[in-house]
């Protein structure tokens, strides 16, 4: 029974749902509203659970000297100082002239947007140690990312613009995303789609169980 | 050649990438942009709605995205407010509130729009695809308080705001998950709510089907789609600016791409130039 009967609630509820698409009536849709406002405050709850799995999981490391552990005790404080100051400073604490105001725009904003803009170094380096054409499929997708990369800067469109239109850059690469890219990603979507709508038959006929216990 | 090249430090190629963007923001080469019939699509359907209608509008992203997302963020607003909309944004990722309300702020400031009643920002809510469901039982149900902690249903913006069917757009500016497709799927195709997007260049491919489809009617993708879109507008946004930077590092890419392959090749023949 300690099995089956959360089955039966899965099952009960994933049927209702269902039906709550197709049946407008009041007798449905309350509680299906009410049960799609109750998956959101299940859902914050996920933020108390995560900070208290990193904060337990960090200070472990910083407990036994692990190492790297010098990084997940700069983690542990930003954590602790920013929760803390934020729960001090109460409703409004994102307002002007704030502490909090202060750490997401000094601190957050710029090491969000530093990560961010550090990839195109990356890519750069990628580009000329990784990114190696050995086969023709792999010669293929090189001439597809050089066609696709430079036609879609002005620069592509200045170089070619001295050749006929079907041959320049920005045309060969809309070509190239509205017909072959286009239809790999439907295929890719509708794939998907169908995965997610088996996935979610197994979970409500309860053949599906990782989600009970990892058990498959 | 071949045994520098085989050599090269990666940090000459972050110092030439790093170059190669910083030079063309200090000194333009203001390159021509060709407008693409999405951002002109995307432009229209915003011409296209009534004067004065209240629009829906989320910024999903969040500092990352800044280069890319707030210049069509801005133009869009501006663009909005010149038609004397009421613009309801909100907020589904956590990093991104505070961004948002800054630029939002911002262009509402410059075109001496109100907030509470010409514009309002209901924040952030966690949730994702389930606060998209739940706004479409009543939008102050999923968010009965904006992000300035007032009562949603007090505002005189939120008088005419009961649903998705008040409002005769959706414009989705989101760098991810959740964001462009999820509206589409939760709230476009059940709610049948007209929708158009902006979204990075990297995710843009992901959206085509959509466009293709009719589900989207026009779409920014990335900081080409955001100059475009400033090109439209006429206006010399920090996107047009940044297309500069951004062809100069695609054609290093490419470069880096064709050199890359070349010291292998040269490297099997077994050629020591």
């Amino acid at each position: 029974m300690k099995r089956e009967f959360p089955l039966m609630i899965t099952a009960a509820v994933g049927l209702f749902m269902i039906l709550s698409f197709f049946v407008p009536h009041q007798l449905v849709s309350v509680p299906a509203d009410f049960l799609q406002q109750s998956a959101i405050v299940v859902v914050a709850f996920g933020y108390v659970l995560g900070g208290a799995n990193a904060l337990k999981l960090n200070a472990e490391t910083v407990y036994k000297r692990n190492p790297g552990w010098i990084y997940k005790l700069i983690l542990v404080v930003a954590l602790v100082s920013t929760v803390e100051i934020g729960v001090a400073e109460g409703p409004g604490f994102l307002d002007d002239g704030k502490r909090s105001r202060w750490i997401y725009d000094q601190l957050y904003s710029p090491m969000a947007a530093t990560m961010f803009s550090m990839l195109a170094f990356y890519i750069a380096s990628a580009a000329f140690r990784a990114f190696r054409i050995r086969t023709v499929e792999a010669g293929l997708l090189a001439i597809a990312a050089l066609i696709v990369m430079l036609g879609r800067v002005p620069i592509g469109d200045l170089a070619t613009s001295w050749l006929p239109t079907s041959l320049q850059l920005p045309t060969l690469q809309e070509w190239i995303m509205e017909v072959p890219q286009n239809a790999a990603k439907r295929a890719i979507l509708i794939g998907a789609a169908l995965g997610v709508m088996a996935t979610g038959l197994r979970v409500i006929l309860g053949i599906e169980r990782s989600y009970l216990s990892g058990e498959d | 050649m071949l045994r520098f090249f085989e050599n090269l430090d990666r940090r000459w190629l972050f110092l030439l990438m790093g170059l190669l963007v910083l030079l063309p923001l200090l000194f333009p080469l203001a390159l021509p942009l060709t407008v693409s019939p999405r951002v002109r699509n995307f432009h229209d359907a915003i011409a296209k709605i009534p004067d004065g209608s209240t629009v829906l509008m989320p910024c999903d992203y969040d500092p990352g995205g800044i280069p890319e997302m707030v210049p069509m963020t801005r133009t869009a607003l501006k663009q909005l407010f010149d038609k004397n909309c009421k613009v309801v944004v909100i907020c589904l990722w956590n990093g991104g509130p505070g961004l948002v309300d800054r630029v939002v702020r911002s262009v509402a400031d410059e075109n001496h729009k109100v907030d509470g009643v010409d514009w309002v920002n209901l924040g952030f809510k966690e949730g994702r695809e389930a606060v998209m469901v739940v706004m479409g039982q009543g939008i102050a149900n999923a968010f009965p308080r904006d992000y300035k902690g007032r009562d949603t249903r007090s505002l005189p913006i939120m008088k005419r705001v009961r649903d998705y069917s008040s409002f005769p757009l959706l414009v989705s500016i989101s760098s991810g998950y959740p964001g462009t497709k999820e509206w589409v799927q939760q709230v476009q195709s059940r709610f049948h709510l007209p929708m158009v997007a902006g979204v990075t260049a990297v995710s843009a491919p992901e959206y085509y089907p959509y466009l293709q489809s009719g589900q989207l009617l026009g779409l920014l993708g990335g900081m080409a789609g955001a100059a475009e879109y400033e090109k439209i507008r006429d206006e010399k946004g920090t996107a047009t600016r940044g297309m500069d930077a951004q062809s100069m590092a695609h054609v290093f890419v490419a470069i880096c791409i064709l050199l890359g392959n070349w010291v292998q090749w040269r490297k099997r023949k077994g050629g020591t130039a």
